[in-house]
């Protein structure tokens, strides 16, 4: 497991500058860990304190290191513009970058991730001026990468692309809307062995989710092994005028593209 | 360049670490000097013995010995029903064995990819048996032996928890097998408890080895499926079996009758799951309500239930 871990990042998912000892046990090394995540990521861009401008909420230990569900919010009146989750210690670090468009809103973004190793995780926040802004939370979680292809992923692969989208609450023109898209895709990281072959599951994942709502865009994720299977993204948007219909594309990194769309209907209707 | 300090110290040394459904906890060290426990098995039907494990996580004091394993004397042969927790534990079985029987042990069945199983195949290698496991067992091996061997030594110690034994006999639906006058019946099941889940039976006493399919009075950990899980227990109650051992929990309990706990608990987490669902419920507030009533039946209940909700809820929302 340790070797694939090493050969994914020296395959180039972040470039040779993260090639470095996999295993951080101390501070002093998990904040070298982010300082050379920071420059494969972001370059030389600095990044600043993000408090009073985006939270990361995770379990400090997670019940199921396959699926760990974690919350990014940010500050209304910060113009924040998209959001990246980094979790250090994952062979893909960078789980997930998300750009939100204009009946966006980047309060609220819910992921469901992989964590291999206990780590630290980073939430950065770009805001309209070009600023970054970083948080940071610990979670303890390991094994999550290479959990074995199971009874989920078979259901996974049968029903690729099958979405489902779920409304928290009525929609109301012109108040954001909290939505749950859910996508049936197995998500393979490429560290699941077929014992028989004595090869690897091949890497296929979602890399990009496309959300528009009556053809304004919500927001465009770019996505990584790190998601779970089945990635489901909790979001929220503000549709200007009600009934309407929320559309989305995924493409995934094989190529394949899933679309779907769904009404979202007005109040009481 | 942000060179701000990085939260949260790691404490290595008192780690707890949650995989396949079996929670590890680390001990003082002062522990570690102690021996394992005296190891005892109960002989529940003639030629049947089986060592009850504790119901507490992996630890030096019990030597990684918290599942039910134990043996099956024929005519001309002995079955391992699962090896034990680590290689003590492994050979601590084997010690139990000798003073039984000297037939020779010719399987030794691994029931399903769990540490606390069978870890102490290793122990069995010198008598040279067949290693006998689902046909997905290897496959999840692969991907979690080593990983479970780490962890199981950060709690036992260097060189304790065993090594990773690949199964040499795989039963991919059923088979049977003879001990000398007496036949085991082998079941290869669908994912439930966990992808990987082999029964026996043995038919001269009526007796059902379910593992792990089986917890009573330790919280069952859900690794596979939970509606699989229910489908199998109808298939096992449609057994002519009178007892059951369970993977965790007595010795022996009547058969069906010893499932009805688990039965409880399982529908509980499906009706309860799907209720949260509908109601829009969150997968971190599910895990917090879903089967609290079921708290102060089951031991070491909160160190499952959430994962258990939370594999439950990946399942079922798709439905």
């Amino acid at each position: 497991m340790r070797k694939s871990c090493l050969a994914l990042m020296v395959l180039g998912l972040l470039g040779p500058a993260t090639a470095i000892a996999q295993s951080t046990d101390d501070d002093a090394a998990r904040a070298e860990r982010w300082h050379e995540l920071q420059q494969a990521i972001f370059g030389d861009r600095t990044i600043g304190d993000g408090t009073g401008i985006i939270t990361l909420d995770a379990p400090q230990r997670a019940l199921d290191a396959a699926l760990v569900p974690i919350t990014i919010t940010t500050a209304a009146d910060r113009n924040v513009t998209g959001v990246a989750l980094v979790i250090d210690d994952n062979p893909g670090p960078l789980a997930a970058r998300v750009r939100f468009g204009p009946v966006g809103d980047p309060g609220f973004l819910a992921l469901r991730v992989r964590v291999n190793q206990y780590t630290l995780m980073h939430a950065v926040a770009e805001t309209s001026d070009g600023q970054l802004h970083e948080t940071a939370k610990f979670v303890k979680a390991a094994g999550g990468c290479s959990a074995p292809v199971g009874e989920n992923e078979a259901a996974s692969l049968a029903e690729i692309g099958r979405m489902k989208l779920r409304l928290q609450g009525e929609a109301v023109a012109g108040a954001p809307v909290e939505a749950q898209l859910m996508i049936r895709h197995p998500n393979f990281n490429g560290m699941q062995m077929d014992q028989l072959t004595r090869l690897y599951t091949p890497m296929r994942f979602v890399q990009v989710v496309d959300i528009s709502f009556d053809g304004a865009e919500v927001l465009h994720l770019e996505g990584d092994i790190s998601l779970s299977t089945d990635p489901v993204i909790g979001f929220r948007f503000l549709p200007g005028a009600l009934p309407g219909k929320l559309k989305v594309m995924v493409r995934d990194s094989d190529n394949a593209t899933y679309e779907a769309s769904f009404d979202v209907p007005a109040s009481g209707s | 360049m942000s060179s701000r300090p990085v939260p949260h110290p790691l404490q290595l040394h008192r780690r707890r670490v949650l995989f396949g459904g079996l929670c590890l906890c680390c001990l003082p060290t002062r522990l570690r000097a102690g021996s394992p426990a005296g190891f005892a098995t109960e002989e529940i039907a003639p030629g049947i013995h089986v060592r009850r494990g504790v119901d507490a996580e992996a630890a030096v004091e019990n030597a990684g010995g918290i599942a039910n394993v134990g043996f099956i004397v024929g005519g001309d042969a002995v079955l391992v029903t699962d090896p034990g927790g680590s290689l003590a534990d492994g050979e601590n079985l084997r010690a139990a064995i000798r003073r039984v029987t000297d037939l020779p042990i010719r399987y030794v069945v691994m029931s399903h990819v769990h540490p606390d199983h069978i870890f102490g195949a290793g122990a069995f290698r010198q008598d040279n048996p067949a290693f006998i496991g689902h046909a997905r067992l290897p496959q999840a091996l692969a991907q979690r032996g080593a990983y479970y061997r780490e962890r199981l030594e950060a709690v036992l110690g260097p060189g304790r928890a065993g090594p990773v034994v690949m199964p040499t006999l795989l039963v991919e639906t059923a088979t049977e097998l003879d001990l000398g006058d007496r036949a085991i019946r082998m079941t290869a099941h669908g994912p439930a408890h966990t992808d990987n889940d082999l029964s026996l039976f043995d038919r001269r006493s009526g007796t059902l080895f379910p593992a792990d399919l089986l917890f009573v009075g330790r919280v069952p950990s859900l690794d596979g499926s939970l509606r699989g899980w229910l489908q199998e227990l109808v298939a096992l109650e449609a057994l002519p079996a009178t007892q059951a051992v369970p993977g965790h929990g007595p010795a022996r309990v009547d058969w069906p009758a010893g499932s009805a706990d688990l039965k409880r608990y399982l529908h509980t987490l499906v009706e309860e799951t799907r209720a949260a669902i509908r109601a829009n419920i969150g997968i971190t507030a599910a895990t917090e309500t879903i089967a609290s009533g079921e708290r102060d039946r089951w031991a070491l209940f909160d160190d499952y239930n959430g994962r258990n909700v939370t594999r439950a809820y990946k399942e079922l929302e798709w439905e």
